[in-house]
C-alpha cells in the first residue's frame, strides 16, 4: 500500500457536453439534447462555485474520511431479529412472491 | 455487443505455439459467519425470501452498519494463511453502482486499502515427466472484505401485474453476507500449463479455506465463485519464464464471470486461450469485456463491454470507522492457523507409507480426511485406503458426486470402515465376505456387524468342517494331490478354489491352503 494520497484537484476543467451525457447515463437519466445543452452551462456554474473550496490552504492537512478518531467499532457475530417479510416489503412499490419487484434490466445475469 | 455462440477458436496446441497466456484469478468466498457483515441478520442458506433482512441490509434511510468482528477475524486469518501482509489500518469504501441486487445503490467493499496484500500460495501440479509434482507460486495481490448481493429472479410479462412488462423479483437474504475477494497478481510463466495451474490454484485455495474453517466453500452453491481473467501476448521463445518472455507487454484481457467448478476453471482458461488466439491470428483485436461461462457447452459468450459505464466512484465509507488490527491480535490469529494443506499431505503420506501413486489416487478421490479418521479409529493405512477407494469411491463416481458427500448420504462412517477391517483381522470375515458386508452397509442395511449377522456372513471357525472339505477335494483330485506331494506347491491353488466352493465361500483361504499342504506333506 502506498502512502495515503491527498486527493487535491487542480483547477477543475470546464465541464463538457460529453461529461454531462456520461453522468446522465451513469444516473440512468434520459436527457434531451436541449436539456444537455442547458445543464452543461448550469452545472459548470455550480462547479465554479464549489471550486472556490480548492483555494483553501490545505498543504499540510491530511485527508479525512471520518470526523472522530475512532477505529475497530465492531459487534459480536450474534444473530439479531430481522424484519418480517411484510415489514420488509411494506415500502416496496411492487412486490410479488415475497420479493421486491423491480423493472427488469436486460442483458445482465 | 455480440452474443454469438459460434466464436472461432484455434486448437490449443496451435494457440500455444504462437502465444503466451497470462491469467488473473479473482475468487469470492462467502464466510461461514452466523450473521451478515454489517448487521445481525442470519445467513442461513435457503431461507424463505426476505426473511433475513433488516433496515441496514435493505439500505433504509438512517440505518447504521456495524462491522461483524468475526468477519474481520476470518479475513485476517485468510490473509495470514495466504502469506499476506496485514494492513495496520484500512477502511471500507462504497462501490457505487445502480443495479437492484444492492438496495443501497452501492456495495460496501474495500478499495485501495485492502486488509491483506502481497501474499502467495504455492500450488502443485503433476510434473511433466509424470513423476512427482512441480510447484507453481501464485502471487496474491490482495484479499479484501466486502458484502454479497441479493438474488434476482427474472420473470416475463405473463406473471407481472402490468401487461407486457417484465420484472425482476429480488430477495435480499444474501445481501450483506460477508465476502472475501482474493485477487491474484497476473500469473505469468505457466505457459501451456496455464489451465492446470488455474485449476490447481482454486483447488488449493478451497482446501486451505476449508482447513481454516471460515467457509463451507461449496462451489455448486455459490459460496465460492471464481472470475477468470485471461490475455495472450506473443511468444518470445520456448521458455515461458524467460526474461525475454516476461518483457513482452501483456495483451488485452477478458474477464469470464462466475466459473463455478474446478473443471470449469480449467475449461474457461483453455477456451479463452483458443478464442483469443483465433481473433489475434486473423488480424482482429480482443475486446476488453466481461464474458459468461456456459457449464453445459464449455464455451464463453460475450457479456457487457467493459466501458466507462463502470465508473464506481469509490469513496471511503463514512458510516464505518477504519479497521486497525492490533499487532498482538494478528499474531494470536497467526497461532491459530492450521497446518498448510500441502505440508499436511506430505506428512500424512510419510506416516501412512503410501507410494506417490497411492497418494495421488487418495487425493483424487478426496479421501484424505476419511482415511485419517479411519486410521485413528484403529485400521491400518493400507486397509483404510483399500476399503474407501473400493466400492464407496466407485459408487460415488457413478453418481457423479465426491466421496465425502456420498459417504455422508449413505451414512458410511470411518469408524464403520475400521470396524469392518477389525472383523477381517479377527478372522470373522474373509476379504470377499467383507466386500459383501460393505455393500450391505452402502445399501443401508446397517453397520458392518449388523449386516454380517443379518446376511449370515461369518467364517466357519470350526476346523472340522474345513478339514472335511479339504479331505473331500483331495480325494476328488488324486492327480493334483500327487503333484503337490511331489513338491509342486503352486498346484494347491486349484484345490483351494474347490475347497472354498465346498465351504460356500465361508472359509479362510489361507487356512485352507495350510491344511492342504499339511495333509499332503508339502508344508
Amino acid at each position: 500500500m502506498g502512502p495515503r494520497r491527498a486527493h487535491r484537484l487542480a483547477r477543475m476543467p470546464d465541464l463538457s457536453r460529453d461529461d454531462v451525457a456520461h453522468l446522465a447515463s451513469l444516473a440512468r437519466i434520459d436527457l434531451e439534447p436541449q436539456e444537455l445543452d442547458r445543464l452543461v452551462g448550469e452545472l459548470d456554474q455550480v462547479l465554479g462555485a464549489v471550486a472556490q473550496v480548492q483555494e483553501a490552504p490545505i498543504e499540510d492537512v491530511e485527508p479525512m474520511s471520518h470526523p472522530m478518531p475512532l477505529v475497530n467499532v465492531t459487534r459480536p457475530d450474534e444473530v439479531r431479529p430481522s424484519l418480517t417479510p411484510e415489514q420488509a416489503l411494506a415500502g416496496a412499490p411492487l412486490a410479488e412472491e415475497q420479493r421486491f419487484s423491480v423493472p427488469r434490466i436486460l442483458d445482465e445475469e | 455487443m455480440t452474443t454469438t455462440r459460434d466464436d472461432a477458436v484455434l486448437g490449443y496446441d496451435e494457440a500455444l505455439a504462437q502465444f503466451d497466456p497470462v491469467m488473473g484469478l479473482e475468487v469470492h468466498v462467502e464466510l461461514g459467519t452466523a450473521t451478515k457483515m454489517f448487521c445481525g441478520c442470519a445467513t442461513t442458506f435457503g431461507a424463505e425470501p426476505n426473511t433475513q433482512v433488516c433496515p441496514v441490509c435493505l439500505g433504509l434511510p438512517g440505518a447504521l452498519p456495524v462491522v461483524n468482528a468475526k468477519g474481520v477475524e476470518s479475513a485476517i486469518r485468510i490473509g495470514l494463511a495466504l502469506n499476506c501482509q496485514i494492513a495496520d489500518w484500512c477502511r471500507f469504501a462504497r462501490k457505487n453502482y445502480f443495479y437492484p441486487d444492492m438496495p443501497k445503490n452501492f456495495q460496501t467493499s474495500q478499495y485501495d486499502e485492502p486488509i491483506a496484500f502481497d501474499g502467495y500460495l504455492d500450488v502443485e501440479i503433476p510434473a511433466e515427466s509424470g513423476e512427482g509434482t512441480e510447484t507453481y507460486r501464485v502471487e496474491i495481490e490482495r484479499a479484501h472484505m466486502e458484502e454479497d448481493t441479493g438474488k434476482s429472479l427474472h420473470v416475463g410479462g405473463s406473471t407481472g401485474r402490468i401487461q407486457g412488462a417484465e420484472f425482476s423479483l429480488v430477495d435480499y437474504n444474501r445481501a450483506g453476507i460477508p465476502l472475501i475477494e482474493i485477487v491474484t497478481k497476473p500469473l505469468v510463466g505457466a505457459g501451456h500449463r496455464a489451465p492446470e495451474v488455474a485449476k490447481a490454484y482454486v483447488s488449493a485455495l478451497r482446501d486451505l479455506l476449508r482447513a481454516l474453517d471460515v467457509s463451507d466453500v461449496k462451489m455448486e452453491q455459490g459460496s465460492m465463485r471464481c472470475d477468470v481473467n485471461l490475455s495472450l501476448r506473443p511468444k518470445a521463445g520456448e521458455d515461458p519464464t524467460s526474461d525475454a518472455q516476461l518483457a513482452v507487454p501483456m495483451g488485452t484481457r477478458t474477464e469470464t464471470k462466475n466459473v463455478n467448478s474446478l473443471r470449469s476453471v480449467e475449461g474457461a482458461v483453455r477456451f479463452e486461450v483458443c478464442r483469443h488466439a483465433a481473433v489475434l491470428t486473423s488480424g482482429g483485436s480482443i475486446l476488453q469485456e466481461t464474458r459468461h461461462w456456459h457449464e453445459d457447452t464449455g464455451i464463453t459468450t460475450s457479456g457487457r463491454e467493459k466501458s466507462d459505464a463502470e465508473d464506481y466512484r469509490y469513496f471511503p465509507e463514512p458510516d464505518l470507522v477504519p479497521v486497525a488490527p492490533d499487532a498482538a491480535w494478528v499474531e494470536e490469529l497467526r497461532a491459530t492457523l492450521p497446518e498448510p494443506p500441502a505440508q499436511r499431505r506430505k506428512r500424512l503420506q510419510g506416516e501412512w507409507g503410501y507410494s506417490d501413486l497411492e497418494m495421488r489416487d487418495v487425493l483424487n478421490a478426496g479421501a484424505v480426511e476419511l482415511i485419517e479418521e479411519t486410521v485413528a479409529a484403529g485400521a491400518t493405512p493400507q486397509a483404510a485406503r483399500k476399503w474407501w477407494l473400493g466400492e464407496p469411491a466407485r459408487r460415488a463416481n457413478t453418481q457423479a458426486t465426491d466421496l465425502v458427500t456420498y459417504a455422508d448420504q449413505v451414512g458410511l462412517t470411518p469408524s464403520q470402515v475400521a470396524e469392518l477391517e477389525s472383523m477381517v483381522v479377527a478372522g470373522r470375515l474373509n476379504d470377499k465376505m467383507a466386500r459383501q458386508v460393505l455393500e450391505g452397509v452402502l445399501d443401508g442395511e446397517g453397520g458392518p456387524t449388523q449386516v454380517a449377522d443379518a446376511r449370515g456372513l461369518e467364517l466357519v471357525q470350526d476346523d472340522s468342517a474345513l478339514e472335511g472339505a479339504v479331505e473331500k477335494v483331495i480325494a476328488d483330485n488324486p492327480d493334483i494331490a500327487e503333484k503337490i506331494r511331489g513338491g509342486k506347491v503352486q498346484a494347491a491353488g486349484a484345490l483351494i478354489g474347490q475347497v472354498m466352493k465346498e465351504m460356500k465361500g465361508q472359509a479362510d483361504a489361507g487356512k485352507a491352503r495350510e491344511m492342504i499342504l499339511a495333509k499332503l506333506g508339502a508344508a
